[in-house]
């Protein structure tokens, strides 16, 4: 194959260099075959020795020689079959999550390791226990317990024992506290039993514990750890490149996240700005739907400020970057954002509530059977080991398991239904909000423009626009280019920069683009430039006005209605005119709207909910929205979101869909239903372990039973939330 | 009861061998990608090189 030979050509030189890692964020692959083809094709190219995609994290890792291997050759190529690819560079955060997720996974399987042998040698010292064993073999196997569990539980109790000294040291206490004072006396006791010979030793009930306590952990850290990355995927391919203009009169492809203060960058019609700054020269209409929420796009000229992430849609623009000033839309929403932060009530997490009843009440039980048992008279031994019984058997397992297994699952779920959850307690908040607040423009519309008059114009005419249309960058056009179905693109095809494209088809002129340049008369006063429409003129005939405007997104109605039966408000605030504002009200029956609103005012608006006792679910997608996203108790953001608008929302919705959303909410439902029944589970466990323990009547055999039993049932009843609805 | 001494020894020799393997197997990245592995059984590999 082509394959062998290219590899085995460059091969030779290969191995003489030395190899780089490099990461690309690569968006679309689905199924086994994608994931193949994306390898091969990497792997055809000068320089890479290796190339492996990982599924899970939607990443290719490229071993390659740094001297032959281009980058962007990779990228290219990738696009080339319908792959979008970012370079992506892992942060600090994210390489430190990644080395925590393997060191508990270590700890699990070294805890799961001294469980099973350790059980082994206890299930024989019970049987022996009852069929009269001999002294000497019981305590040679307590000895080689003791060996195991020694080791075992240095390793794997770290996590907790490191978490609980933390939290010491602040002077608080959390679940970990109890549970290591657990082990650790468990331990001690049971060497000290095991030297005196005694027929018990709890060595199975502490690792069995840690055992039990990291598959939750586990599955908390995999959860959350599978969520961020993809959601720094998105932020990677987002990232845009900008065409800066160099001193000499070139020009050079650029991250945007390279561009410095003053740098000179040209913007062409139809794509997105990349940067913050102000034009120099060229005039243009400006889609600024992403920043305002405005669907009428906003003429500007020399001197005019234009945003990073809004559209130029008409003119060629030169613009000069410059760093957030302190009056820039971008610095004033991040105080408003700052602010809500701060505002914000501190959302108490169920897991939270639960420990800070549990480890107090733990504490203070065992203390006082210790106490209880002394006072009995029968010494310190065996006061102290009912005690242990007690910090043991209280419910740390079903309480550890109980959010973590429900929370995976759930995640693992949802993010297969197309909705990404950015934070562990973003169901439970998702589970109580009683009103729904929307955006408009990109949230319930489509983020890009799309023909408002397909009625008026004929059908053959539409698809002669659209194959014209397929030659050209323009963004209304690519809007048009939608229509050709499956016809192709004209030949010869010249595109005019800020005019249009013009081409001779059957002796013919066929043009598409501005008023003007079509021939047609500007009605008088109008400012032509912001009006949303591209003209399209075949030869001689009169020629047809195309008209854009935002549809709403396909299953908008359909989430709307769903969610009012689930029993939620919807209310509408945006930033664009009155006029669509109402129009979208009324196609989606939403009664309650508010239009022309600034940032300030959507703040306000939700902290008014807010002080009238509800519980509000923000959706938005533009920088306007972003504050109040961070106001709401919970909110949702499309994945075609603005970075820090992503960044501030709770859920992302992948697809430009809105029914994750709604899969969102009755997930976080369900997922908080089953977070309290594991609890009220645990709770019931309680009331009949707690007793026997303080009684003194729990062995290690009745400790076995109990932990496992109660795991067990938590881990069963969290699979129940893979069963959407 | 000699004999459970070499029993012991021995589980406790397979036990050690398992847990070395998952440490092996985590360490060389092979829990990285639970999800793409289960696709890569099903993959045409007859032109893979490596």
């Amino acid at each position: 194959m082509s394959l062998a030979a290219s590899t085995s050509a460059t091969g030779t030189t290969d191995r003489d260099l030395a190899t780089e890692r490099l990461d690309f964020a690569v968006d679309g692959a689905t199924c086994a075959g994608c994931m193949q083809k994306i390898e091969r094709s990497a792997r055809t190219l000068p320089g890479v020795i290796g190339a492996r995609y990982n599924f899970t994290t939607h990443r290719l890792a490229v071993d390659a020689a740094p001297a032959i291997f281009d980058p962007i050759a990779l990228i290219e190529r990738l696009g080339g079959i319908g792959y979008e690819a970012r370079p992506y560079r892992p942060d600090v955060a994210e390489t430190r999550a990644e080395a925590n997720d393997r060191r508990l996974l270590r700890a699990l399987a070294v805890a799961g390791f001294g469980a099973a042998n350790i059980m082994l040698l206890s299930v024989s010292v019970w049987s022996g226990n009852a069929s009269g064993i001999a002294p000497e073999t019981r305590d040679l196997f307590h000895w080689i317990s003791a060996l195991i569990a020694l080791p075992v539980v240095a390793y794997a109790g770290q996590p907790f024992f490191e978490s609980a000294a933390t939290a010491l040291r602040a002077k608080r206490l959390n679940m970990d506290v109890p549970i290591s004072l657990a082990v650790l006396l468990a331990l001690v006791m049971s060497v000290i039993q095991t030297a005196s010979g005694a027929d018990h030793a709890y060595f199975d009930s502490a690792v069995m514990l840690l055992f039990f306590l990291l598959i939750g952990r586990v599955l908390d850290s995999r959860a959350r750890r599978q969520t961020r990355d993809l959601g720094q995927n998105l932020l990677a391919l987002q990232r845009p490149t900008v065409t800066k203009l160099l001193l000499n009169g070139g020009t050079r492809q650029i991250s945007s996240a390279n561009v410095m203060l003053g740098d000179r960058i040209v913007v062409a019609a139809g794509s997105r700005i990349g940067v913050d700054g102000r034009v120099v020269s060229g005039s243009s209409a400006v889609d600024t739907s992403l920043i305002t929420g405005e669907s009428a796009p906003r003429t500007v000229g020399a001197g005019d400020d234009v945003y990073a992430g809004t559209l130029n849609l008409s003119g060629s623009l030169t613009i000069e970057a410059r760093a957030a000033g302190a009056n820039t839309l971008l610095s004033e929403i991040s105080d408003l954002m700052d602010r809500a932060t701060a505002g914000r009530g501190r959302y108490r997490r169920l897991a939270d509530r639960a420990a800070s009843i549990y480890a107090p009440l733990v504490h203070v039980l065992a203390a006082l059977t210790f106490i209880g048992w002394m006072a009995l008279g029968v010494g310190w031994q065996l006061a102290l080991l009912n005690a242990i019984a007690v910090l043991i058997i209280t419910c740390p397992c079903a309480l550890g398991l109980a959010v973590p297994t429900v929370q995976a699952v759930a995640t693992g779920s949802l993010f297969r239904a197309g909705a990404l959850v950015n934070s562990g307690d973003a169901l439970e908040r998702l589970a109580q909000a009683d009103i729904v607040v929307f955006d408009k423009t990109g949230t319930l519309t489509e983020p890009d423009s799309d023909i408002q008059n397909l009625a008026e114009i004929p059908p053959e005419v539409l698809t002669l626009a659209a194959r014209l249309a397929m030659s050209s960058h323009h963004a209304l056009a690519k809007a048009v280019a939608r229509y050709a179905k499956n016809s192709q693109p004209f030949q010869n095809v010249r595109e005019i920069a800020g005019q249009g494209v013009v081409a001779i088809v059957d002796g013919r002129e066929l043009r598409l683009g501005a008023r003007a340049f079509c021939g047609v008369k500007a009605p008088g006063g109008r400012d032509n430039a912001a009006t949303l429409e591209l003209w399209f003129r075949d030869g001689d005939k009169p020629p047809a006005a195309i008209r854009f405007g935002q549809s709403l997104k396909r299953d908008a109605r359909e989430s709307v209605s769903e969610l009012k039966t689930l029993g939620l408000g919807i209310e509408m605030i945006s930033g664009d005119r009155e006029a669509p504002v109402r129009s979208a009200a009324e196609a989606l029956g939403i009664a309650d709207w508010e239009a022309a609103t600034d940032p300030k005012q959507k703040i306000a608006r939700i902290e008014d909910l807010q002080t009238q006792g509800k519980r509000v679910l923000m959706v938005g997608d533009g920088l306007n929205d972003a504050a109040a996203l961070q106001t709401a108790n919970v909110s949702a953001a499309p994945a075609a979101a603005l970075d820090i608008t992503q960044a501030a929302a709770d859920v992302v919705m992948i697809g430009n869909r809105l029914t994750p959303l709604v899969g969102a909410v009755k997930m976080g439902r369900k997922a908080r239903r089953l977070m309290l029944q594991n609890f009220a589970f645990a709770g019931a466990y309680n009331l009949i372990a707690i007793p026997l323990a303080v009684a003194g009547l729990v062995t290690p055999l009745l400790a076995a039973l109990f932990m496992s039993g109660s795991s067990l049932v938590v881990t069963l009843n969290a699979l129940r939330a893979k069963r959407a609805r | 009861m000699d004999v459970v001494i070499y029993l012991l020894a021995a589980a406790l020799f397979l036990g050690l061998l398992g847990l070395g393997a998952f440490v092996w197997a985590l360490k060389t990245g092979q829990f990285d990608d639970m999800e793409g592995a289960a696709h890569r059984a099903i993959m045409d590999d007859d032109d893979e090189t490596a």
